[in-house]
């Protein structure tokens, strides 16, 4: 049985102090009408269900915890993420998993721009299209977009791997497609699976860092 | 032969820096990248002098009377605020652009004397927070080595904005610095030009901090004091919408603050002086009517007691030092003159500091170079420092009559010059003429 807590009548901050210090694992949040940093810095192997949209910052930092938002999410959902499993089974707004370290993040819907921005190992699942500068100086983890990819995918991209199933609307600089290989076909498959997700791992290409701009060379001027 | 004993005449326009700054272009096709801060001629601290009692104010005893330096940054909103002993803390320098000796030395030489130190792009390392007494965790767009734990074993955290070398620049770490352990902090693959980036990835504008400060203090339970810092440009709006956005403590770095790679285009020629910036941070925190509610923290070019309590006399809460921490350390010495004349620089000129081949260990990650900074003896010569410092600001504060540092005020202060008058609103020596003032 879930522990409820309405945020009409509770505070997003007793809510997080509650989930810092849990006596319970499982958790069911109503009414959260746009509130941010919902369920922000939990360190706990918690399940928490939000009913509802969520404002920006929801499970930030998140360590362990598995957090499904049961509607939309604002900017930065599972940013800065370590580890567990966010899941928004509506839209994303701007940056969702910024800067994220680890664990899965799953979109079902559309994510907006800059998807996984700066993202350093965490693996990201988007069910819809992600927006321009997706995957920005990606530096470890994997962005898998099953729809379509907006303008500057993967931009500067470090050794982040980006799969995309639909089209890519320009790949940012430094950012090239490469061979699917059989590991890439297996690594994909596992996330699919991960996010239960049904597409077909054969359909999808990949998009890696040329690791042209590694270094500060003259020649390299015009392409920033 | 010495030219101009022979009538030989030096261009002002086209110096021999300049000169040699140009050939250096055409031969490499890049921009030069050092460290340091604004090496020009800039109004400052200098430029002003403390009015010391007569007939008129009441001097304290120097050895006799008290004259107490402590100070809490961040009691705004924080349940537990920093409580220092001298308002003289020590700027954020990262590990990768410091070697662990130096991280450890300035954490050992800030705790002997109850300040704080502050981490850098690149993460907190355990020699870091287990050396200081007090240390503030920097949040930067790069997120590098960004993680809750290290957030909450923090005492305070710094939202960096920017930074006085340079406002609107993201930071950068060249190959050569990129160690395996540096790479591994940073999630970056060894060896590679690292860029950090100038804007965070999850938040613009001041609407968006104020989200993001929200989001910290719930992350940490609003236990922390949360800072925010900006290097000086337009600072009167920059410290307002700091302010509007939650921080507790603002930061205002000047352009005479260090860096340890940057354009020098971009150290001369972006931002203000601290000495402009100090007045229209102080203006805006005082028509917010949160003046010594939210505290002040300056920093660009401190270099002492006199800077220090200069800046505590137009209204700063603290100053903070990077550059002359790290001369402190050991940066510049003579007795590594030799090898810095191998480096094509010398004692007094290093500024190499991206190259990674500092003879004093400071500035590099090169394991032997490094060995040379011995942590302990280090933290020793910056704990030495920042105690004449405290004294220096002490001696001068007792001298206008002030029984504690933070009672210095700007009417203790009257300018050298016309810019300095105009720029920190103190009069002209000798005048009641403050520049712009009863137009």
């Amino acid at each position: 049985m879930a522990t409820l807590i309405d945020l009409v009548q509770t505070p997003v901050r007793e809510l997080n102090q509650a989930l810092h210090a849990p006596e319970a694992t499982s958790w069911r949040i109503l009414n959260p009408r746009g509130a941010h940093a919902v369920a922000c810095g939990i360190r706990e192997d918690l399940a928490v269900d939000i009913e509802g949209h969520v404002g920006y910052y929801c499970a930030g930092m998140n360590q362990r915890a598995t957090v499904t938002v049961h509607g939309n999410a604002g900017t930065g959902v599972g940013e800065n993420m370590m580890s567990g499993t966010v899941r928004v089974h509506g839209n994303a707004s701007q940056s969702a998993g910024a800067t994220a370290r680890g664990g899965l993040l799953v979109i079902d819907g559309d994510a907006s721009a800059r998807c996984g921005i700066s993202m350093k190992g965490v693996d990201i699942v988007v069910g819809g299209n992600v927006g321009h500068m997706s995957a920005f100086m990606g530096q470890a983890g994997r962005l898998v977009v099953c729809g379509d990819a907006g303008d500057a995918l993967g931009d500067s991209l470090y050794e982040a791997r980006i799969y995309v199933r639909g089209t890519v609307k320009s790949l940012g600089a430094d950012c090239v497609e490469k061979e699917m290989w059989p590991e890439h076909l297996a690594e994909l498959a596992e996330l699919l699976k991960a996010a239960e997700r049904d597409e077909d791992p054969a359909d999808f290409r990949r998009y890696g860092s040329a690791r042209e701009l590694y270094h500060f060379k003259v020649d390299n001027t015009t392409v920033y | 032969m010495e030219p101009a004993s022979h009538g030989l005449r030096e261009s002002a326009t086209f110096d021999r820096a300049t000169i040699h700054a140009i050939q250096r272009a055409a031969e490499t096709g890049t921009y030069d990248i050092r460290g340091w801060g604004a090496k020009r001629k800039l109004p400052h601290f200098d430029d002003l002098l403390l009015l010391g009692a007569s007939m008129s104010r009441y001097p304290l005893e120097g050895y006799r009377e008290r004259c107490d330096t402590d100070v809490v940054l961040g009691a705004r909103h924080a349940k537990h605020p920093l409580c220092l002993a001298t308002p003289v803390t020590i700027a954020g320098m990262s590990f990768g652009a410091l070697s662990a000796q130096a991280k450890e030395a300035l954490g050992r030489g800030a705790s002997e004397v109850g300040t704080s130190t502050t981490t850098g792009d690149g993460g907190m390392t355990p020699e870091e927070r287990g050396h200081s007494k007090h240390i503030v965790y920097q949040y930067l767009p790069s997120r590098y080595g960004m993680n809750p734990d290290d957030l909450r074993a923090a005492d305070a955290i710094e939202v960096v904005l920017g930074q006085g070398a340079k406002p609107g620049g993201g930071g950068m770490l060249l190959g050569q610095k990129i160690t395996e352990r540096v790479a591994g902090m940073r999630t970056l693959p060894i060896g590679i030009d690292q860029r950090s980036a100038c804007r965070h990835p999850d938040w613009t504008g001041p609407d968006d901090l104020a989200i993001k400060i929200l989001e910290l203090r719930e992350i940490t339970d609003w236990e922390k004091p949360i800072y925010v810092k900006v290097g000086a440009t337009r600072t009167y709006y920059d410290v307002k919408l700091a302010v509007h956005a939650g921080a507790d403590v603002v930061v205002v770095d000047g352009m005479q603050g260090g860096t340890a790679a940057t354009q020098d285009v971009f150290v001369e020629h972006v931002g203000i002086p601290t000495l402009a910036a100090l007045p229209q941070a102080v203006r805006a925190l005082q028509e917010l009517g949160v003046h010594r509610e939210v505290q002040l923290v300056v920093s660009g070019g401190i270099r002492g007691g006199a800077d220090m309590a200069k800046a505590l006399a137009l209204g700063a809460d603290a100053v903070a030092i990077g550059t002359a921490a790290l001369i402190a350390l050991g940066d510049n010495h003579p007795k590594y003159d030799a090898q810095y004349r191998e480096l094509g620089s010398a004692a007094g000129y290093f500024d190499d500091y991206q190259d990674g081949r500092d003879p004093a260990g400071i500035s590099t990650q090169d394991e032997e170079l490094a060995a040379r900074l011995d942590p302990v003896e280090a933290g020793r010569r910056l704990a030495n420092f920042l105690r004449v410092m405290t004294m220096e600001a002490q001696t001068l504060a007792r001298a206008c009559g002030k029984a504690h540092l933070l009672h210095l005020e700007p009417e203790d202060l009257v300018a050298l010059t016309i810019e300095s008058a105009a720029m920190a609103r103190v009069p002209l020596a000798g005048t009641n003429w403050i520049p712009g003032e009863g137009l």
